[in-house]
């Protein structure tokens, strides 16, 4: 803040105060006009409408005192002037950073327990539990919902498949550093006949109904444009979370509707990073929440 | 007949009627987003009725199309009469009615179909807020017009309101719209980061301050003395609540943006002057309601006082817990809950809709030359009706707040979050059922009066008031 905001905000706020105070003085004083009455003003308007002559209510200008009196002790205790810090030196930053700090030195010793434990040992224990489910309906919740089934687009962590892989490592990475999962659009390379081979083709991979000649067709295609990252079975690659499409689980869906959407227009996961936010024992935390009663 | 030996009604009648249809417009598309937070599929999955496009289709509606139609009706209804003197411009009078109607008209349009500038109270886009520019300039040239030319030496309180709020209103919109278009119906406002949004709540605080509160006053000063046929009680309380109302209420709007990126300075600055609004604001609740004193028994036989009587109430009750809102510790609690949603219907349903209501019902039979309107006692049920549903809506909101505040902060002892979020919107349900079927009734009054201003004035023929010789 500048010299002259400071003093400009000061000069304000000082003269509107002082205001307030001299129009109270001022209305106290406030001359009776020469009209007066005993009761109003002696001023009428459209036929019947006065204007009583009574003094201010004294309960009112106490309250009015009062609240004038509070903000400049308020004013001087805490900023607000300018660049004058009260007299208190507090500061909205401050109070976070120190209560940011109580907070980490309870929650260290609390989760210094937990460190000794390993994963297994951490799905058993009840308060670790407790608190990891505490840590999911917040954290991960909202998008793969409160039960973990997923949605649409969001994965359901609660099967056996895995994009990104579902050991310890794996998991607390993808919980960590988050994961961007991009199938690109390949509608461009595709012709509608390509496109309903291609389709016809991973109907089959995944066991479902389909035109054999189309899927026949579609096989060379799937080759050249998908096995770079599915793999030549189709059966995924963990390493880039690029879905294993033989089995019938479907991130987008795995009708014919929603594929040809995937193969045509490409898809566009996001699992944001959770490092920043969570402490490195919540992230092991949820990841023994997540592998909780698997063989690992 | 020489035409300014005469008020001119007829702006004023025009501006009735629109009150009374953007009233039942606008609270209806509140009934209708109160049930959609209750049953979401409500919207039926058409974008023009979700619940982010309509909602700032009801916040205009109310504020603007019915608060403004009151606002233009009594302005000028009050104007001529406590300067007996006619309208400066019947042109520009008629011209402030039918453009008013277009801007809220493009605003119905252009809300639902999702054309916004998000600055909240403030959604219309640039081609609209010139036009309410145009419009607002002619109102003051009408409305000081007439003040000039009047023909009593002493200008009456409410007209103080009136200037206040119409010289007010047009410096924030100005500010506020301050805008760069990148096509007709886009614009970049002129502010960023933490100064748009301290610009921003300066501008709607004082949307509450100037146009729900000093107009509304400007309301209340002429419509109580007048029903209930008492002098104003003070006019020392009018001198020193007008000058501090208008002084303390411009620099409140910090207090919207407490423990945010807003510096702490303007933090602490918004805090204490929003507490020391306090007295101001019930400087004009005791001059309406001390109006009253010796004439309480007007109470048991008029509906109207009635709901002025308690439009006060609400308006002190508003008015005190705003300021309690306003601290930091109190705010902690209460921002971003129901509790604040409460608050402002306590405000717009138990002050403004309130005395529009009773304005409504005094005002439109005098100027059909008749003593009261069609039914007195359909007055009563509306009067009892509003009473009960503006009590389901505001108490649901304050337990269901608070609650939501409660539920919100509670952390366990290892530092996790005591309720996941959907926990407090499913706990919320039965206050919103609540608060639907307070909204369901308010509108039902609504309903009531319109149907008693249809039997009043149909088929009737307006009466030519003259003015009388100068007092």
């Amino acid at each position: 803040m500048s010299d002259f905001f400071h003093w400009y905000i000061i000069a304000i706020t000082v003269a509107s105060i002082l205001g307030m105070v001299w129009l109270i003085w001022w209305t106290r004083k406030l001359p009776a006009s020469e009209e007066s009455t005993e009761h109003t003003t002696g001023h009428v308007w459209d036929e019947d409408i006065e204007e009583g002559n009574y003094p201010l209510p004294r309960w009112w200008l106490g309250l009015f005192y009062l609240t004038i009196i509070f903000s400049v002790i308020y004013l001087i205790l805490y900023p607000g002037l300018g660049k004058f810090p009260g007299l208190l030196n507090w500061t909205s930053s401050e109070r976070y950073a120190s209560e940011v700090a109580t907070a980490d030195k309870t929650l260290t010793q609390l989760y210094e327990q937990y460190d000794k434990l390993s994963l297994a040992e951490l799905g058993e224990h009840e308060a670790a539990m407790g608190t990891a489910k505490r840590l999911f309906l917040n954290y991960c919740g909202q998008c793969h919902g409160s039960d973990g089934a997923g949605r649409p687009g969001f994965p359901n962590l609660r099967d056996d498949d895995w994009l990104y892989g579902g050991d310890e490592i794996a998991v607390m990475k993808s919980i960590a550093k988050g994961r961007q999962g991009i199938m690109p659009a390949m509608g461009a390379a595709l012709d509608s006949a390509g496109r309903e081979q291609l389709v016809d083709y991973i109907l089959k991979l995944s066991g479902q109904d389909h035109d054999t000649e189309l899927a026949a067709k579609g096989s060379p295609l799937f080759t050249t444009y998908c096995a770079g990252c599915h793999g030549i079975q189709g059966t995924g690659n963990s390493m880039i979370g690029a879905p294993n499409l033989t089995d019938s689980i479907w991130l987008y869906g795995g009708n014919v509707e929603s594929v040809t959407d995937s193969i045509v227009n490409g898809r566009s996961g996001n699992m944001p990073a959770h490092n920043d936010l969570l402490k490195e024992a919540q992230i092991r935390l949820l990841t023994a929440y997540l592998l909780q009663g698997r063989s690992q | 007949m020489n035409q300014s030996a005469t008020y001119n009604d007829k702006v004023v009648a025009q501006f009735a009627y629109a009150s009374v249809l953007w009233g039942i417009v606008g609270m209806g598309v509140g009934v209708l987003l109160a049930a959609q937070l209750i049953w979401p599929e409500l919207n039926g999955g058409v974008p023009w009725l979700s619940y982010g496009r309509l909602r700032p289709l009801h916040t205009n509606a109310v504020i603007f199309a019915f608060g403004g139609s009151v606002l233009f009706c009594t302005s000028y209804y009050i104007v001529q009469r406590t300067c007996q003197v006619r309208l400066f411009s019947d042109t520009l009078a008629g011209f402030t009615f039918w453009g008013w109607q277009l801007v809220i008209v493009s605003a119905a349009i252009s809300l639902p179909l999702g054309i916004t500038s998000s600055k909240e109270y403030a959604e219309l886009e640039w081609p609209i807020d010139l036009l309410i520019t145009v419009v607002w300039v002619a109102y003051a040239i009408v409305f000081l017009g007439t003040i000039f030319q009047r023909r009593v030496k002493h200008i009456y309180v409410a007209n103080w309101f009136f200037t206040a709020f119409i010289l007010a209103v047009a410096v924030l919109h100005l500010v506020n719209s301050a805008a760069m278009p990148v096509s007709a119906f886009k614009s970049y406002s002129m502010y960023s980061g933490a100064i748009d949004a301290m610009i921003q709540w300066w501008y709607a605080h004082n949307a509450v301050g100037f146009f729900l509160t000093a107009g509304f006053l400007g309301i209340m000063y002429y419509f109580v003395p007048k029903q209930a046929g008492r002098p104003i009680y003070s006019y020392r309380l009018s001198v020193i609540h007008f000058w501090a109302l208008v002084a303390i209420y411009i620099w409140a709007g910090p207090h919207h943006l407490h423990y945010t990126a807003l510096p702490d300075w303007a933090q602490s600055l918004g805090m204490v002057f929003s507490l020391m609004l306090l007295a101001p604001s019930w400087g004009g609740m005791i001059n309406g309601i001390m109006t009253l004193s010796g004439a309480w028994h007007k109470l048991r036989e008029d509906p109207i006082l009635r709901f002025m009587i308690v439009s006060l109430s609400f308006y002190g009750m508003s008015t005190f817990e705003g300021p309690m809102m306003s601290i930091k510790t109190v705010n902690a609690l209460s921002h971003y809950t129901e509790w604040t949603i409460g608050h402002v219907h306590s405000g717009a349903l138990g002050w403004v809709a309130l005395i529009s209501i009773g304005a409504l019902y005094s005002l439109i039979p005098r100027l059909y030359g008749k003593k009261s309107m069609y039914s007195t006692k359909l007055i009563e049920w509306h009067f009892w009706i509003s009473t009960v549903g503006l009590f389901l809506y505001i108490l649901s909101m304050w337990i269901g707040g608070v609650m939501q505040g409660l539920m919100w902060r509670s952390v366990n002892a290892d530092g996790t979050l005591t309720y996941a979020f959907i926990e407090t919107v499913e706990r919320m349900q039965p206050f919103y059922f609540i608060r639907f079927l307070g909204g369901l009734l308010f509108l039902f009054g609504m309903l009531l009066l319109a149907y008693n201003v249809w039997k009043t004035v149909a088929n009737e023929q307006r009466a030519t008031v003259m003015i009388p010789s100068a007092a």
